[in-house]
């Protein structure tokens, strides 16, 4: 049967992935506390997973002596590791809180450290995303 | 405490953890997220390997 126009309206208005509370709170949580964006959504596999990847590489930067960025750097670059940093959520503040990772780059594993946190962070915000996504019922 | 890794392990643990998040997100079903971060992980270590082939070669 066709459509009249006021249903025809009507679909075409409303969104095909509507915004639900979980589809706000999900990412921030996953933000905070990496893989929890998962776990609150029954995705318990998958949240621990993603927790033990971002948890693991945010802490192996720091045991290589890895330098955690400041917002107020002054350079370009060390803005950028920042955000990169703060993809971490909680365990970026904690670090900063506690004045960790603040230690001169002396040798080699002292860069790769930096980058495994900057990355730990990217990979969480990819994470949230995924949460974000799940949430809205564009993934399974 | 520090960690002292090599080049080779830091570039496996990266490839490993990395490969995990991108299984993860970047697939619906279990089976395409084993496959693709298998195939994530092979292409991190492979990387390396072709990498440090291509740094013998300019260095002799």
């Amino acid at each position: 049967m066709a459509k009249t126009s006021t249903e025809k309206a009507a679909t075409a208005s409303a969104p095909e992935y509507p915004l639900t509370k979980m589809a706000i709170v999900a990412p921030i949580v996953g933000w905070l506390i990496p893989g929890a964006g998962h776990l609150i959504q029954k995705r318990y596999v998958r949240g621990i997973l993603l927790m033990v990847s971002v948890v693991a590489m945010f802490l192996i930067g720091l045991g290589m002596n890895g330098r955690v960025y400041g917002p107020n750097g002054g350079d370009i670059l060390e803005m950028l590791g920042f955000v990169g940093d703060l993809g971490s959520g909680a365990l970026y503040f904690l670090v900063r809180i506690m004045g960790w990772g603040q230690a001169a780059a002396a040798h080699a594993t002292a860069d790769y450290g930096k980058t495994f946190v900057i990355v730990a962070g990217l990979l969480n915000f990819i994470a949230a995303a995924d949460a974000h996504h799940i949430a809205l019922g564009k993934k399974p | 405490m520090t960690f002292t890794l090599s080049h080779f392990s830091a570039a496996v643990l990266f490839a490993l953890f990395a490969s995990v998040v991108f299984g993860i997100t970047q697939r619906n079903t279990t089976m395409e997220q084993i496959r693709y971060g298998l195939y994530c992980f092979g292409l991190f270590v492979g990387g390396v390997f072709a990498a440090g082939w291509v740094m013998w070669l300019l260095r002799r």
